[in-house]
């Protein structure tokens, strides 16, 4: 797993000199300990972000093995007993894990399906806009709502969806055939207002890595099309579409790795007791059994599978992506 | 390098060499500007809708179902939220944890992305990849809920900053940009007889402050925007901060008068406060939103588009 190649980073480091430093041939087994030394002050530097990831992303992981214990709070993790995988067997035979897995693969397959298109679409129109003034307003406006939080876009969506006032709500009775619905609370309607708030929300601020594949290429290129008499559709498909292709893969390896990472806050902030059927994702379902109940391991249980799932999909989108001549990404 | 620029000097590169003059391609020229122009109205056309909400009547808002300017501007709804302690409080505290937190990221992140972007330093490789295991693999929700109760940090402001003090992504990307520095200013700054603390203080963070302001600005609103944290770690109504309160207002079945608990007997403008609410939570955001636009774009491009 090469570490520098993360999705921004260009892949592997540009070979410098090493300072002189370093540049001692036989390395005697005290040269370490004294180049450490020398550096106490990077270690130093060090430490507070060390102990960040050690107390809250590591200790979260030793935490993890009371997904194979009755854990009680009161007896801690130490005092709690053993139970193997009886809170993976109540999960498998229960009836909630094929209610989970339908909906987090049906946001998933949307979310592939329209929100991941929709920005590679927006950026090559904008790609073809002439006027700057035009390309740049119109840009300004569809990124502001990457900055709004879930809680705003959810409070909006209730607004505008309102039974009694909502100009959506009345536009959609319209389309729909003219009786009043409360959307909300339409469990045939949740995945589509979920979806709807994603490409409301992110797809302006998507276009940006595309937008930036597409400024670094030669004009000069365009040139040479036009003079071998390449149309304006040509262009966009030999010339246009090969300068983001790298863009995209990235896109997809990043949104198949994290294909069950359901967004929670927006999730659960359009959740009502109507549409739990349809709203449970993994990550949901965890807060109310683990949270609300109080049932910490069998949630712990839930979420670790989810988890290992996760890294399936990580290393195997990863994988595909070297087996494709792309850099990887982790 | 701002994107606007890059895209800018294309945009006009362009121009000279494609000069289309066919029907079709004027046609789909105007096509497409009109529906850019419709993407960009769907996208704003809710948020002045409720802007303009803000300041309407209850009737109005009931009777009118889209609007872009009041009949009749009224403030009861701003008056309401304004008199009532609830707000105050959240907002005093959503100010604080965000201050407070930006600053404890920013210093987390800077202080810890400098000796890992050192490549003679021993040991930094397997820091790295600690940082690294942990986009792939985390403890999830619950145990990560039980280290924060058992760290005693349940209904204390500090839950809504340490828990998220370190976005490894971001560390990453600081770390690429200084490694990206020139090594030979650091190097005459040692020979001079600079310590690494030195260095860092004098001639690295110097450098950095386009950097610096790019991340303090993704964190900062990273923690005003955070509804998790505050919905899993704190249970005390007096600690709400501005999201929690917007949802208390907004949500399906809300009793919004009251979670704002105020002027007893006065008239409560219920439709109005949501909108008002919305207003309020939103405004800061969009008052530094251009220099949100021009650092977030350029931070999202740190470290992409470099040969």
């Amino acid at each position: 797993m090469a570490t520098d190649l993360l999705p921004g980073a260009p892949p592997g480091e540009p070979k410098t000199r090493r300072p002189w430093r370093e540049r001692v041939v036989p390395r005697k087994p005290g040269r370490r300990l004294a180049s450490a030394l020398r550096h106490r002050w990077l270690y130093v530097m060090l430490l507070p972000g060390l102990a960040y990831f050690l107390i809250f992303k590591y200790w979260p992981m030793y935490g993890l093995h009371i997904a194979f214990k009755d854990y009680l709070p009161f007896l801690g993790y130490s005092g709690s007993p053993w139970v193997g995988l009886k809170h993976f067997q109540a999960l498998f035979a229960g009836p909630d894990l094929g209610r989970l897995m339908t909906n987090t693969l049906i946001l998933a397959l949307l979310t592939i399906v329209f929100a991941f298109p929709a920005p590679i679409v927006v950026a090559l129109m904008l790609n073809e806009v002439r006027t700057s003034v035009v390309k740049r307003s119109v840009q300004s406006l569809i990124y502001i709502p990457h900055f709004l939080s879930w809680t705003i876009v959810a409070s909006l969506t209730y607004l505008l969806l309102s039974a009694d006032f909502g100009v959506l709500a009345a536009f959609i009775d319209d389309l729909v055939g003219g009786q009043q619905v409360d959307y909300v609370a339409q469990e045939g309607w949740f995945r589509p207002i979920i979806i709807m708030q994603l490409l409301w929300k992110q797809t302006g601020w998507g276009t940006i890595i595309y937008l930036a594949a597409l400024a670094g290429v030669d004009t000069q290129l365009y040139e040479a099309a036009r003079v071998d008499g390449a149309g304006r559709w040509r262009q966009l498909w030999h010339i246009t579409i090969p300068a983001i292709r790298p863009a995209i893969v990235v896109m997809a390896i990043l949104t198949s790795g994290h294909l069950l990472d359901t967004g929670f806050e927006q999730i659960w902030l359009m959740t009502t007791s109507l549409n739990r059927s349809v709203a449970d994702v993994f990550d949901t379902y965890v807060y109310y059994i683990g949270i609300t109940q109080g049932a910490f391991s069998y949630s712990t249980a839930v979420g670790l599978f989810k988890g290992l799932i996760g890294v399936l999909l990580i290393s195997g989108s990863n994988w595909l992506a070297k087996r494709l001549g792309q850099s990887g990404l982790y | 390098m701002a994107l606007d620029n890059l895209a800018d000097t294309t945009a006009r590169g362009r121009r000279s060499v494609r000069h289309y003059d066919s029907r079709g391609s004027r046609l789909f020229d105007v096509l497409n500007v009109v529906l850019l122009l419709s993407l960009a109205a769907i996208t704003v056309l809710p948020l002045l809708y409720v802007l303009a909400g803000s300041f309407a009547s209850e009737a109005e808002i009931d009777s009118r179902p889209f609007f872009l300017w009041p009949k009749q501007v009224v403030l009861d709804a701003y008056d309401y939220i304004f008199a009532s302690d609830a707000f105050l409080r959240a907002l005093l505290t959503t100010i604080c944890v965000t201050a407070v937190g930006t600053v404890i990221q920013v210093m987390l992140t800077l202080t810890m992305a400098y000796p890992l972007s050192k490549r003679f330093l021993p040991g930094r490789t397997l820091a790295i990849n600690l940082v690294v295991f942990t986009l792939v693999f985390s403890g999830g929700m619950i145990p990560t809920y039980l280290v924060v109760r058992d760290l005693g940090l349940f209904d204390s402001y500090w839950a809504l900053i340490l828990p998220l003090a370190i976005n490894p992504f971001y560390l990453l990307i600081v770390k690429s940009f200084f490694q990206e520095l020139p090594e030979t200013l650091e190097e005459a700054a040692r020979i001079d007889g600079c310590t690494e603390i030195g260095v860092f203080w004098r001639i690295v963070l110097p450098l950095s402050k386009p950097v610096i302001a790019t991340f303090s600005l993704f964190y900062a609103v990273a923690i005003w925007n955070d509804y998790m944290s505050p919905l899993l770690y704190i249970d005390d109504e007096q600690k709400w901060t501005l999201q929690v309160l917007v949802r208390q207002l907004t949500a399906p079945n809300a009793d919004s008068e009251n979670a704002l608990s105020a002027l007893e007997g006065a008239f409560f403008p219920q439709q109005g406060v949501k909108f008002a609410i919305i207003v309020l939570a939103t405004l800061p955001i969009l008052l530094i939103y251009p220099f949100l636009q021009r650092h977030f774009a350029k931070g999202v491009l740190i470290g992409s588009v470099k040969e």
